[in-house]
């Protein structure tokens, strides 16, 4: 980040807050204005007995100041007990009944399901794409503690999706904006800001004094820590996951029986006992996503969220409520672009050898507290590609000199048609912004397969490669990774005539190409 | 339509979801015809490395199938049931069987 846009972030940071404190203000001189209000009323309306009471009458001209002294006490104390019965004398703050008055007079929540969500506390980890509508859903219904993860900080490309936080707050950390919009939506909710990243020597005692938890992170080594310590602290989970146009939801240990009691509900290992492999995750930054499907996402974990808290507490002759073929263990699956939208998968029950949550458990809190489960190493990561050698590969500065200067290798003038250069993203960001006179062969085309029936296809590309034999070539992407395989597969397909042409790869990419090269190159 | 009618062949429906579609040429259904040897009625585990070697024309197989089976991160559900409840590989195909793989997402 540049200066210029430090100093402007963080003037607009304070514009923030200041307009927060202003309404803290307004609200601080309302509250006030009530309470004199209130003080108001109750000296007149000792004033009106005092006036018009035959009684307060005789209090007031015909009785000893000592005895009248003695009725007007009696009479404040019997107003202050009337006070306190009126507290007392309905269940929901008067506030209460209004705020949540819609919700209330539904039979599935009703008084005890708004009381249950009052004295409940949910702990959202990932305050992002899901985490942000889930916040402002269980905020908004009246859950007495809601605690947000979250060791980011708000960035620009976060906005069209995590909908609690504004253009004004960026660089703010997420716990921070998130509280400032779920204050304002609803200042009654206690919340609790825990501004780091969860870690498996942090997560037992960040965890425990919840009673529910919304995983809303997005890497697989978190929602394998998160299930873990659900499970060891006996703690449903609802776990949500989002790409691009679609969304997946599982309840997970619930009911949170003990270790090895088939009647709890499974947790993420009984489901997915081993990791993906890390060069199958895809982030939302790789492969891109589409606000309102994370954002149904995050409002379906709130809603299962409320449908745990509210749910018929085990009967008064302690006869549990049997979870309804409904309620037994199931994948939601959310398509935007397929018909049907939704679709409901029926998942297993508790793994008999589960490594978390059967009675072969090797994930212990021991384990945990002592740092000795490395998940980051479990769930593996990819290394960046690093396939060619140095003189396959061509930093963007050479490059930039090949494009404007004479070239450092073979001292041909600088001219777009000396070489060609090939640009592997994807076509639909091909299109948003390239090279001049770079031509885009998608690296899903290069890696294709030569079959008998795509090999027509195929050899377009490469036949046109071709037929300019003598040009060398250059190949270019986003990050600089899918450039260096594509390197190696043209030199697969002989492209480079045993070693006459020159095929490279420019490193780092579009990247690195904006920040050595070209500034005002479009960042997405 | 013919082949439908097959009797030494069974007729299922597959299924892609959370992006596995993208291997196999964006397409979210495919309808499959799987022969029979003899009495033998092909089972899950012949479905899958059909789809692998046959249909699939991406050469990332392993974003599919890793040691002889689908890779880890993958749901294999059967008629909206999760594999595990059906016998895992070893199911045997039905005519007109739903079959669904759903690769996990992490995004949020």
């Amino acid at each position: 980040m540049t200066t210029v846009s430090v100093v402007e972030s963080l003037r607009q940071q304070i514009a923030t807050c200041e307009t927060q404190l202003g309404y803290l203000r307004q609200q601080l001189a309302e509250a006030e204005h009530l309470q004199q209000q209130r003080r108001l009323r109750g000296e007149e309306s000792v004033r009106r007995t005092t006036d018009y009471d035959p009684l307060a009458h005789d209090m007031s001209y015909g009785l000893s100041d000592d005895f009248r002294s003695e009725i007007f006490a009696a009479l404040s104390h019997a107003e202050e007990e009337q006070q306190e019965q009126s507290v007392q004398r309905w269940p929901l703050d008067r506030t209460e009944y209004k705020r949540y008055g819609r919700q209330l007079i539904m039979p599935e929540i009703g008084l005890q399901g708004q009381l249950r969500l009052k004295n409940a506390s949910v702990l959202i980890v990932g305050v992002g794409g899901l985490g942000c509508p889930a916040a402002a859903y269980l905020v908004g219904a009246g859950v007495g503690t809601v605690g947000l993860v979250d060791g980011d900080v708000v960035e620009e490309s976060n906005l069209h999706r995590q909908i609690l936080h504004s253009t004004p707050r960026i660089g703010m950390t997420k716990v921070d904006s998130a509280r400032v919009a779920l204050n304002s939506l609803n200042p009654n909710v206690r919340l609790i800001s825990h501004p780091t990243r969860l870690s498996p020597e942090s997560a037992i005692a960040t965890f425990q004094p919840y009673d529910l938890v919304l995983d809303c992170t997005d890497t697989p080594a978190s929602r394998y820590l998160i299930s873990d310590t659900c499970v060891l602290l006996g703690k449903p989970l609802v776990s949500a996951s989002a790409l691009r146009t679609d969304g997946q939801l599982m309840v997970l240990n619930n009911p949170p029986r003990a270790k090895g009691d088939g009647s709890g509900g499974p947790c993420y290992r009984c489901v997915f006992p081993k990791p993906p492999p890390p060069e199958s995750v895809v982030s939302c930054g790789d492969g891109g996503i589409l606000g309102p499907v994370v954002g149904v996402m995050g409002v379906l974990q709130a809603l299962e969220a409320i449908k745990v808290i509210t749910a018929e507490q085990p009967g008064v002759n302690g006869n549990s409520v049997r979870p309804t073929p409904a309620d037994s263990p199931s994948l939601l699956i959310f398509s935007a672009y397929a018909n049907p939208m939704f679709r409901s998968i029926r998942l297993r029950a508790r793994k008999p050898k589960c490594a978390a949550c059967s009675t072969q458990a090797s994930v212990t809190p021991d384990a945990l507290n002592s740092g000795s489960l490395d998940y980051v190493q479990f769930c593996g990561s990819i290394n960046p590609v690093n396939t060619l050698s140095a003189n396959e590969r061509i930093s963007v500065d050479n490059y930039a000199k090949i494009r404007m200067e004479v070239n450092p290798f073979t001292g041909m003038e600088p001219s777009r048609d000396s070489h060609i250069l090939v640009d592997v993203r994807e076509k639909v960001q091909f299109d948003l912004c390239s090279l001049d006179g770079s031509i885009n062969i998608p690296f899903s085309t290069v890696s294709s397969v030569l079959t008998k029936e795509a090999s027509e296809v195929e050899s377009k590309w490469a036949s046109e490669l071709r037929s300019h034999s003598d040009k060398p070539i250059f190949v270019l992407c986003r990050l600089g990774n899918d450039s260096q395989l594509t390197v190696k597969r043209m030199k697969e397909l002989g492209l480079d005539n045993g070693g006459q042409r020159w095929i490279g790869d420019i490193k780092g990419g579009l990247r690195a190409w904006r920040e050595n090269v070209d500034n005002d190159f479009p960042e997405y | 339509m013919s082949e439908e009618k097959r009797k030494d062949a069974v007729q299922v429906t597959v299924e892609f979801s959370g992006g596995l579609e993208m291997l196999f040429e964006h397409q979210r259904k495919l309808q499959i015809s799987m022969a029979k040897k003899g009495e033998e009625v092909p089972n899950v585990a012949e479905l899958v490395s059909h789809l692998c070697n046959d249909v699939m024309k991406d050469s990332r197989k392993d974003l599919f199938v890793l040691d002889g089976t689908v890779r880890p991160g993958i749901l294999v559900l059967i008629n909206d049931a999760d594999w595990e409840l059906e016998g895992e590989d070893q199911y045997e195909l039905q005519e007109g069987d739903n079959i669904l793989f759903v690769s996990t997402l992490h995004g949020g």
